[in-house]
This record gives C-alpha cells, sequence and structure tokens, in this order.
C-alpha cells in the first residue's frame, strides 16, 4: 500500500509553517523556536560526529563560546591594533571566529583522533572544561561577567533589531546546514564518512583515509557549533561563560542522541524535546520542590538512561516510520552514466603477488614461519588448512592490515610489505572479510558504491553543494553494474543487513569487484552459502578467472575449493605443508595428518 | 618562592593528591571490571561529605530516601526472578533493599534513643557510610546492569547522564549552600617550621591504609581474585560461575565506598557543595587516565602528581588553576596515542 | 546396538541455534551417559563450538531443550550449570593471563567455594598429580605458560570445580603432536574418576581413540553417529573432511 505521507509534501508543509509562524505565533514561542534552531544547528555536527561517524564528544559547546567570543571581542573591543579594523565588526567576527574554531579543532583533533574508542570523549570532557575556565578567567574576554553590548546583525542594510528578525536568520541557516549535510551524506565522501561505523580495517582496505575522515568532522561539527555561537552573541548581544559550560555540552549530545544521532532530522527533534522540556521543567520542578536550582538535568539524565537502555537509535526513526525513504535522484538514472575508466589488465600468467619467507611473530608465537607462495593473473589459488595455522595472519600481512616481521611481499613486482592497507588497494588489491563487514543500514547499493571510493576524486567541499552529481553518478552505475554481475540486481536498494549471511558475502565481494582489483583476496566466501549459491559463486569466479584476474581463496568447504581452484596451499603451524594440484593433495598424507589427526 | 611556601603548597598537593589517587583507583577498578567510564565517581564524594554533614545538623539527608526509593525499584526490578529462584531469594531482596533503608531511617530518626547528631564521631561516618554505599550497586543494577554488554561509548553516555541526574539530586538534597565538617583531630604540628595539621595526617593516613587494603584485598581474598578475574577475561571468569552481575555490583560497592569516604575525609578540609564532587572526580580521572585506565600503581602516582600540580599552579596562577590541570591532560593523551598501539574495537 | 539403561547425564534434543537469520546448528540432538566420553567431530565450521556454547548457556537457543541430570532448561543460566557440576574448556582457553596458575586454579573453585565447599586444596593436589608441570610452574603468570601448559592449566582449572561433567572445545588446537597425545592420554584417564566427557574435536582419529561415541556434526546437523570404533573406519569421516565426496571422477 502507498503511503498517503510523502517526503516532499511534508517537507513543504514544514516550511510554509516555518515561514509563516512568526505571523501568529507570540513572542514567546519565536524565542524558543530561536533557541531550538541555534541548539539544532550545534545537535546536527553531533549527527555527523557521532551518529555517522561514531566520534562522541561532550565538548561542543566550547566551539560554540569560540564563535560567540570572537565576534563578541572584535565587535566590542575599544584598543584593537590596527591592522584588526578590518575585522570589528560582526562578519569580521564570523570570519575570525570560523578560523579560530577551525584551528582549535584541527589541533585537538590530531591529538585526540588517533586515540580509539574512548578517549577522544574524555578528551572532549577536559578540554571543554579547560576552555570554559578560561573564558571565565581572561579579562579581555569580561570574566564571569562576560561582553556586553554587542552590536546587532544588519543583512544588506537591514538591521536585525528582534527575536521575529532573527527567526529568519537562524532557520535559514540551520536549513542550509542541514542541506549542506545532507548532500555530504549523499556522495562518495559522505559514504567515506559513514564507512567509518564498519571499522578502520574495512574503511581502510576501500582506500578511505579514515584519520582524515575523523578530522573532517571533527572540524565540521566544530564549526557548526562556531555558527550558532555568533548568532546567539549577535541575538543576545551578550556573552558570559555559562552556556559554554561541559553540562551545555553534554545537553548538545543528548539533544543528538535523543532525537536520532544517526538522522539529520534527528538533530531538529532531539533540540526540540529538549528546548521544550527544559522550558517546562525549569517552571514545574522549582514548584514542586519549593526550591529554586537546575532540577531538569535529574529529569534529563534519568530520560537519557531510558532512551539508552530502550530506544537506543532515538526518537526520529520511530518518527520515520510515517514518512516514505526518498529515493536518492540519480537511482532512476544508472543506466545512462557512462562506465568508469578501468585500470589496464595484467596479461594472462602475469605474477601478481608474490610472498617470500614471510614471518609473523606474535610474541613467542611463530603464526608465519617463512610462508612462500605466488598467484599469477588468471588464476585461483586456494589456501586451506586446520584452524589457526595462520591463514587470517597470511592474509593481514599481504593486504598491508599487519607488517611481517621479516620477509617479503611483492604485488605487482613492487615490494609492499610494510605499506598501509590503503596503498596495496590502491595498487589493486581487493579484499573480503571473514566476518563480514558491510554498513549494515545502508543500501547493498551504497555498501558495493564504496568499493568504488578510489575511482572518485571528489572531496567534501564539493560533495556538500552537489556539484559532483557526474562523478557520483558513474559511481553508483558501477556499483549497481557489480551488483547485477554477482546477482544482487533485485537487492539493490535493500539495507545490506537485512539480507541473509550468505547474501552479504556475495555484497563483500561485488564491494571488492567495485575497486576494478586485478587481485581478489576472497575470506571464506562460501561459508554460509546454500548449494545453488555455491554454484553459482564458483561460476562468478570462473568467469573473473577467464577475464585474468588472480584470486587468492581461503576457504573450509573442500568440495567448493577442489572443484575450482588451480592449486592448494596446506598450512599448518604457521607453516606450508603442501602445494600442489587440487587432487594431489587431497591424497597427500601430510594433508589427511593436519586435517584428521596422526594415524599411530 | 621560598623554601617555606614550597613545601605547604606540597603538603596541600600531597593531602589533595592523596585523594585523587584513591579516585583514581576506583576509576581504574571499575572501568577494568565492568567497562564502565565511571564520571560519577565524584558524586559519592559528595555524597559522602553531605550526607556526613547532614547527620551531624541534625537534619535526615536526602540520600536516605534515595535509599529507599532505588531500593523500590531494584525490588521491583528483581522480584520475578527471586520469586521463581524460591522464597528465601526473595526474602534476601527484600531485607536488603527495603528492609534496610527503613532501618537506616529509623537510625536517623532517632530510633537507637539518640539522634546522630549526639552520636560520636566515628559512628556518624559510619552511618553516613551504610547510607551513602549500598547506593553504589543499587545503581548498577538500574542503570548499567540491563546494558553490561553494551559498547564502551554506549556505557560511558550513561554514566555521564547518570552523573546529572545525581548532581541535580544532590542539589535537591543538599541546597546549594556548601558544608564543611569538623575536623577528625585538632592536632597540629611544627616540622621544620612547617604546620602540618591533624586532618591532613588523617586524609594521608587514611589514604595509605586504604591503598594497602585494597592491595590485600586484591591480592589474597578470593572475591578480590574473582574481581581481577573477571577484568582481565570475563568469558574465562564467567566460565567459572563468576557472573557479570555479581562483578559490576561488587566493583560499584568498592566504588561507592571509596567515593564517599574520601568525600569524608576531605571535608573537613575544603567547603563541599552539590557539585564540587565532579571535579574532585575528574582530577582522579586525569590519574586514571595516567595509568591508561588500567595501571592502578601509575594511576595513583599520576593523580598524586595532578595534586602538586593543582597547588603549585594555584599559587603560580590561581585564576587558571582549573585550566592547568585539565589541559594537563592533552599532553597525557599525545604521549599514550604514541606509545599505544592503536587496537581497533570490535563492536 | 544396544542402548545402555542409565539415564543419560546430558540429553540435548532438536537444539536450535540462530546467529540473526543463519542458523547454525539444526536440530541438533545427543546424549552423554555418566562416565561415558563422548565426541563431536567436524570440519571447521561445522557449528561445534556454538554447540557447547549453547548448552553452557553462553549463547541462547532458539528452539529444542537441554537436559541436563534430570532437569529440563530451554533458557540457560551459566553460573547455575557451573553450580551444578558442568564446566567448560573453551576453544580459547580462556587463562587469566595476568594471573598466576595458582591463582586460576584457585579461581576454577570459585563456585564450590561460594557454595560453601573447603575442599579446594585436596583438589588442588589431585590437579597437581594429574598435571605435574602445573605444579613446578604454580607462581608463574599464565600468560607465560607455552601453549601445552596452557591446555594443561585450562583443564586443571576445570577441574578444580570438581565437574561431574566437563566439556573440551577443541583441546588440541595448535598443539604439537607430542602434547595432543599427553593431553589425551589426561583425556582417557579422566574416565576413571568418573566425570563424563562431551569432547569437540577436529583431529577426529585421535578423538575416536578416546571416546566410547561419537556423532560427526557437519554445516551445523548431525551427518553421522555411532560407537567410535565403527566411525573410525567409516569412509564418510573422512569425505566429510576433505571433501573427496564431491569429486566427479
Amino acid at each position: 500500500m502507498r503511503s498517503l505521507l510523502a517526503p516532499g509534501p511534508i517537507l513543504g508543509v514544514f516550511l510554509v509553517l516555518l515561514v509563516l509562524g512568526p505571523q501568529f505565533l507570540p513572542e514567546f514561542h519565536i524565542t524558543l523556536l530561536n533557541y531550538i534552531g541555534l541548539y539544532a544547528l550545534v545537535a546536527l555536527g553531533l549527527v555527523l560526529l557521532t551518529g555517522v561517524g561514531g566520534l562522541t564528544s561532550f565538548g561542543q559547546a566550547a566551539f560554540v563560546g569560540l564563535g560567540a567570543y570572537a565576534t563578541a571581542w572584535l565587535t566590542t573591543a575599544t584598543n584593537l591594533p590596527a591592522w584588526m579594523g578590518l575585522l570589528a565588526n560582526p562578519w569580521g567576527g564570523l570570519v575570525a571566529g570560523m578560523v579560530v574554531t577551525a584551528l582549535v579543532a584541527l589541533l585537538l583533533g590530531l591529538l585526540t583522533l588517533r586515540l580509539s574508542g574512548h578517549y577522544l570523549p574524555l578528551g572532549t570532557i577536559a578540554w571543554g572544561i579547560s576552555l570554559y575556565f578560561l573564558f571565565g578567567n581572561l579579562e579581555f574576554l569580561g570574566g564571569h561577567t562576560g561582553i556586553s553590548g554587542i552590536p546587532s546583525l544588519s543583512l544588506a542594510g537591514f538591521e536585525l533589531r528582534d527575536g521575529r528578525h532573527y527567526y529568519y536568520l537562524i532557520w535559514l541557516v540551520l536549513l542550509m546546514a542541514v542541506w549542506l549535510t545532507r548532500n555530504l551524506l549523499d556522495s562518495r565522501a559522505g559514504r567515506s564518512i559513514r564507512a567509518l561505523k564498519g571499522g578502520v580495517v574495512m574503511a581502510e582496505a576501500m582506500g578511505v583515509d579514515t584519520g582524515r575522515a575523523k578530522l573532517v568532522i571533527f572540524v565540521l561539527a566544530a564549526l557548526f557549533a562556531c555558527l550558532s555561537g555568533w548568532l546567539y552573541a549577535h541575538l543576545q548581544r551578550f556573552v558570559n561563560p555559562t552556556p559554554f559550560g561541559l553540562h551545555i555540552g553534554i545537553e548538545y549530545l543528548f539533544m543528538a542522541v535523543i532525537g536520532g544521532a544517526a538522522h539529520v532530522w534527528g538533530a531538529l527533534v532531539g533540540a526540540a524535546v529538549i528546548t521544550i522540556l527544559k522550558q517546562w521543567l525549569q517552571d514545574l520542578l522549582p514548584q514542586l520542590f519549593g526550591a529554586t536550582g537546575n532540577f531538569e538535568v535529574i529529569a534529563f539524565g534519568l530520560l537519557m538512561i531510558v532512551v539508552l537502555h530502550r530506544a537506543r537509535d532515538g526518537l526520529w526513526p520511530w518518527l520515520a516510520r510515517w514518512v516514505p525513504e526518498q529515493k536518492s535522484a540519480l537511482a532512476g538514472r544508472l543506466r545512462e552514466a557512462e562506465p568508469l575508466p578501468r585500470r589496464a589488465v595484467p596479461s594472462g600468467g602475469t605474477r601478481l603477488l608474490e610472498v617470500k619467507d614471510a614471518v609473523k611473530q606474535f610474541g613467542g608465537l611463530l603464526a608465519n614461519d617463512r610462508m612462500n607462495l605466488a598467484v599469477s593473473a588468471g588464476e585461483i589459488l586456494a589456501l586451506i588448512g586446520p584452524n589457526g595455522a595462520g591463514k587470517s595472519t597470511l592474509f593481514n600481512l599481504i593486504t598491508g592490515v599487519d607488517p611481517p616481521t621479516s620477509g617479503e611481499v611483492h604485488f605487482l613486482g613492487e615490494a609492499v610489505a610494510g605499506l598501509n592497507s590503503r596503498t596495496i588497494a590502491r595498487m589493486g588489491m581487493s579484499r573480503t572479510f571473514q566476518h563480514v563487514r558491510l554498513l549494515a543500514g545502508m543500501t547493498v547499493l551504497e555498501n558495493v558504491a564504496l568499493g568504488a571510493h578510489m575511482r572518485g576524486r571528489h572531496g567534501v567541499p564539493v560533495a556538500m553543494l552537489h556539484l559532483e552529481r557526474g562523478e557520483e553518478l558513474r559511481l553508483l552505475a558501477e556499483a549497481a553494474r557489480q551488483c547485477e554481475r554477482v546477482g544482487l540486481g533485485m537487492h539493490l536498494d535493500d539495507a545490506a543487513g537485512s539480507l541473509p549471511l550468505g547474501k552479504q558475502r556475495i555484497v563483500e565481494i561485488a564491494r571488492a569487484l567495485a575497486a576494478d582489483p586485478c587481485l581478489l583476496l576472497l575470506d571464506e566466501p562460501a561459508a554460509g552459502l546454500r548449494f545453488l549459491e555455491k554454484q553459482a559463486l564458483a561460476e562468478l569466479l570462473k568467469q573473473l578467472r577467464a577475464e585474468g584476474m588472480g584470486v587468492l581463496l581461503v576457504e573450509h568447504d573442500m568440495e567448493f575449493v577442489m572443484d575450482l581452484a588451480d592449486r592448494v596451499v596446506v598450512m599448518e603451524f604457521g607453516k606450508k605443508i603442501a602445494e600442489g594440484l587440487p587432487h594431489e593433495v587431497q591424497i597427500d598424507p601430510a594433508v589427511i595428518e593436519a586435517y584428521l589427526g596422526g594415524v599411530e | 618562592m621560598d623554601l617555606q611556601i614550597a613545601l605547604l603548597l606540597g603538603q596541600d598537593g600531597i593531602v589533595n593528591g592523596a585523594i585523587y589517587a584513591l579516585l583514581s583507583l576506583a576509576l581504574v577498578l571499575v572501568f577494568a571490571v565492568t567497562r564502565v567510564i565511571f564520571i560519577p565517581q565524584g558524586e559519592f564524594v559528595a555524597y559522602g561529605a553531605l550526607t556526613l554533614a547532614s547527620l551531624q545538623a541534625g537534619q535526615a539527608p536526602g540520600t536516605l530516601w534515595l535509599l529507599l526509593g532505588l531500593g523500590v525499584a531494584v525490588t521491583a526490578i528483581d522480584a520475578p526472578h527471586a520469586w521463581r529462584q524460591g522464597s528465601r531469594q526473595l526474602a534476601g531482596l527484600v531485607a536488603r533493599q527495603l528492609v534496610y533503608p527503613l532501618v537506616m531511617i529509623g537510625l536517623v530518626f532517632g530510633a537507637a534513643g539518640a539522634a546522630p547528631k549526639d552520636w560520636p564521631l566515628l559512628l556518624q561516618v559510619l552511618l553516613a557510610l551504610a547510607v551513602v554505599v549500598p547506593l553504589g550497586p543499587q545503581l548498577y543494577r538500574v542503570a548499567f546492569q540491563p546494558i553490561a554488554e553494551a559498547p564502551v561509548l554506549i556505557l560511558l553516555i550513561v554514566a555521564v547522564a547518570l552523573h546529572l541526574a545525581l548532581v541535580g539530586l544532590g542539589l535537591l538534597f543538599f541546597g546549594a549552600e556548601g558544608s564543611r565538617t569538623p575536623a577528625f583531630s585538632e592536632a597540629a604540628f611544627e616540622v621544620g617550621g612547617l604546620t602540618i595539621t591533624g586532618q591532613s595526617l588523617w586524609v594521608v593516613g587514611a589514604s595509605a591504609v586504604l591503598i594497602v587494603a585494597l592491595y590485600i584485598f586484591f591480592g589474597r581474598s578470593l572475591y578480590g581474585k574473582a574481581l581481577r578475574a573477571t577484568a582481565i577475561n570475563r568469558s574465562g571468569a564467567r566460565l567459572m560461575g563468576i557472573s557479570t552481575t555479581l562483578a559490576g555490583k561488587l566493583t560499584f560497592l568498592l566504588a561507592a565506598a571509596i567515593g564517599a569516604l574520601s568525600g569524608i575525609l576531605i571535608a573537613p578540609i575544603t567547603t563541599i557543595y552539590y557539585d564540587t564532587g565532579f571535579l574532585v572526580g575528574l582530577k582522579g580521572f586525569v590519574g586514571a587516565i595516567i595509568g591508561g585506565l588500567v595501571s592502578y600503581p601509575v594511576a595513583a602516582a599520576g593523580a598524586l602528581l595532578v595534586g602538586l600540580l593543582e597547588s603549585f599552579s594555584s599559587f603560580y596562577a590561581s585564576a587558571f588553576k582549573e585550566v592547568i590541570v585539565f589541559t594537563l591532560i592533552i599532553p597525557v593523551l599525545v604521549w599514550r596515542s604514541l606509545t599505544s598501539r592503536h587496537v581497533e574495537e570490535e563492536e | 546396538m544396544t542402548e545402555p539403561i542409565l539415564v543419560p547425564i546430558l540429553d540435548v534434543s532438536d537444539l536450535c541455534v540462530s546467529y540473526g537469520k543463519v542458523e547454525a546448528l539444526h536440530h541438533v540432538s545427543l546424549k552423554v551417559q555418566p562416565g561415558q566420553i563422548v565426541t563431536v567431530i567436524g570440519p571447521n565450521g561445522a557449528g561445534k563450538t556454538t554447540l557447547l556454547a549453547a548448552i553452557m548457556g553462553v549463547l541462547p537457543f532458539g528452539s529444542g531443550e537441554v537436559r541436563y541430570q534430570g532437569e529440563v532448561y530451554r533458557h540457560i543460566d551459566i553460573e547455575q550449570m557451573v553450580a551444578r557440576g558442568m564446566t567448560l574448556v573453551p576453544e580459547k582457553r580462556e587463562l587469566f593471563g595476568e594471573m598466576s596458575v595458582a591463582d586460576n586454579l584457585l579461581l576454577g573453585a570459585f563456585m564450590r567455594r561460594r557454595l560453601g565447599f573447603r575442599d579446594e586444596q585436596q583438589t588442588l593436589d589431585k590437579v597437581y598429580s594429574i598435571f605435574p608441570r602445573l605444579k613446578e610452574r604454580h607462581q608463574q603468570m599464565a600468560g607465560t605458560l607455552s601453549g601445552g601448559e596452557r591446555q594443561m592449566l585450562a583443564v586443571g582449572r576445570a577441574l578444580m570445580a570438581q565437574p561431574k561433567i566437563l566439556m573440551l572445545d577443541e583441546p588440541s588446537l595448535g598443539l604439537a603432536p607430542l602434547i595432543v597425545r599427553e593431553i589425551f592420554r589426561v583425556i582417557s584417564d579422566l574416565r576413571a574418576l568418573g566425570v563424563a566427557i562431551l569432547l569437540v574435536e577436529q583431529n577426529a582419529r585421535a578423538a575416536l581413540q578416546v571416546s566410547d561415541y561419537g556423532y560427526v556434526l557437519e554445516t551445523g546437523e548431525i551427518a553421522l553417529a555411532g560407537e567410535s570404533d565403527a566411525l573410525a573406519d567409516d569412509p564418510k569421516v573422512v569425505e566429510a573432511y576433505l571433501g573427496l565426496g564431491g569429486r566427479k571422477d
């Protein structure tokens, strides 16, 4: 049944209400809406940072403070040096605030983003407090009393004097930010950001520079916060340190989480819910308790705990059930796209990969002991062995996830041991993962398009303005082509996580193929597949072989391996114990002993 | 600065540092066993100090009602399970979560013959601990046990949310005014021109005793070893029958005890407000992070360093004391990032 | 073949386990009699580890039931099973690396101590007599032991609980043949102590040598079952492992 609610009209009604709002709403509601807009802008940055990128920050309020104080100081200081005269107005304040914020964020980002997991949020707590105390103790920023007498904004000669005027500016800025963020997320650069949640190893294997992607969203989120601070300073015409403290930073994060941190509109919902709730509780609770104070934090804390126990994705997914997902505008035009240029295919028999005496030692354990193998173009080499034989370790050495302790790895004649996996992937080596690493919430098409990441070039600014649609169309078309090829044509728009595990493995293969590799490394591709699916996979691999692709295959399903592989390498205890044609290996006494145990 | 001042500052730094060290140990412990980054640790400091102050002022501390409220909540959550386990389990649950808080309420309201206001200091301290410490396991049960397997980041956000709620409750319970409790000892010693107060000896001494006690607990006792085992390998520990829930509650009990005791120790030295605990706790955190959230001795040493840094910076740049202490974390994080190998966290 | 009239200590029937939408175990049934050694063999990825995890309560199961010592379980609590004398030696050993060998062993008796028993010293002596090597190294950190010693410690730690049934997941994994032989000697000696054993192994030949009864698990289903002697000679076992059955010639 088609839903009566379509995204277009809903957005239209929302916009009309937004434009007409000031005509009939009382002053108080306008003020509230202004704050919702300002907070939503900060929360939007957190959606990008936390919900999409998986990085948590409690310190966004400090960036709001940087934006507010920069303009407050520049527009009120009486003894500015002459060279700063140009900046002594709101627009100068905006530019200065953005520059300072970007620099501070860049510095903090470089320092803390390298650390995994929980260190970043702890770092944000620390500098959130530091900057707050700094605002309150710097004399030229007015100390704890703050700065007053900040001028109002003028746009093209029109002075914004009251809340109703600012209302339009704030919501215009917010909607622009929403538009830019949505554009970004729906692009190649956005996919690389969304890939962060799939883990660094996967993202890097797709050629994504994860360090840079993290830094980009960190700076963007800080800039959104700074912009909010600039608007706030000119709306209030007064700043002091209070609204930039750590507890407000925590509230921003709550807004994003309660609204739905993974969704652009979640920021708006969360900001609205928290702002209105705060207003209401600040009236109600002091009466109830017969004392004054910020008792609303009790409710916020409890609400947050309940949300994280019961509905970790926040309110938006629940609201969004009533609105059907809008398909990308490009979806209908995939067939008209011009194919992407392809890599020159090495001629059949060319030596693609050569591992020479590779050793990997973990403490006292020799996981790989002088391993040797080689794969040529147009060949399928199977790597087998019992559990714990060191196959995965070898995979990691070849793909650059872990450098070998000693020994050499050559790919296309170049020494690659010690290079990072991103660089090796760029040279034309693609892989799948034993434990499927797809982005479960993204569609199959988007997941596969991530594989083609290295075949595009446009970055974040262009993506935010959607000036890269031509390239994006070609990337998506390539992804669609690979999906068709592996038999996933029916599932382009399905969420990858909704497919059975066997199909998800096939999505991983399509994603690897989208990178246009000359060597494909498959880690247990047949696990979880049904008989017919295995046959189809075997056919696909044979076809790739015929096209000149080299394939290195780790697989436990012996029937599958023996039917498909040209040669087989058998490992046990980190060493090669046999190598040869499938039927030779199968009757090799050493292999039988490795698998079935010693005959005594 | 002359030597006299340096010694004075050093003494201050060590006294505060001893408290930070205790808290940092609790933080490392909680993180190692439960993976919770226990932001509300500081609230136990404030609750401990202010509960004692209320008792001494002849008032009923609000924490008493929290104890009862959480008791009712825990009973409601656990009663069905306990019922299925048998009547003994249910009786135990009711005794711990309902009868115990009621007994505490009775004691506070003078059921023992005299109001706590007139009790000797030691008994007042014990009563304050008896009211505050059980909040630890109760909060674990309500806030963390249902999501014990969640990623660290989710646990962290819940911890922050809990901190916020507890600070708000602290304001409700104790009001915005601060309290200072009478010193354990009015003695003062003159050593080489430097006055050492009895209370600072109490703080340092009690901290040292507590650290040794923890060392013995973890090194010798079965339950201490069980907690260490859980921290080292959760799934291994579960296979021995050491349940995650048991370990979590025990850890939160210890953390609450350390927090409350720290608060009671410093209450005679500094005025404690409802939100003082947060900053105190965070300084313990800086120490814990210096220890990488894993090493107890490094965390304690780091916390001592924080205390000294704070005390000396309050002399040189008193307005920027907090800025300096919390900015210290940045070079520490950089050092951590350069020394620790990046390990991908599988969620 | 005659079924013993004994009541099985462990009776698993129609067990199904899924990871999300993927079924890892499909209607698996097996029995272990008191004092019997039963093995489950099968190639990698067949679901052997999942089977043990489900019986122990590490993983929930979708349908089916586990009957242990006469009591039926549809939802299993690990602690409860440990308290009732079931222990699992997991594939990864899961030792407490930064604790001494002696402490690791002591923690094996954690549940018994909680239940009020104070006999861990006698049990410890017994474990040391089975694995003299552990006694020599009792002060050493578990993390510094060699692979074989770790496996001994894992088994020794499990024995500290004085189990009624001991479940072993791939005890031979990654061990050199000489040590595998020693581990299997210990397993067969344990029968004398009256401990029932459920042994999951990839090393089919060794497992079938020590066990009384065997099951072959293939892609989540029991493909074959029988007396261990008979299975050892069954060509279908080799086929299941090396895929010879699929060859066209």
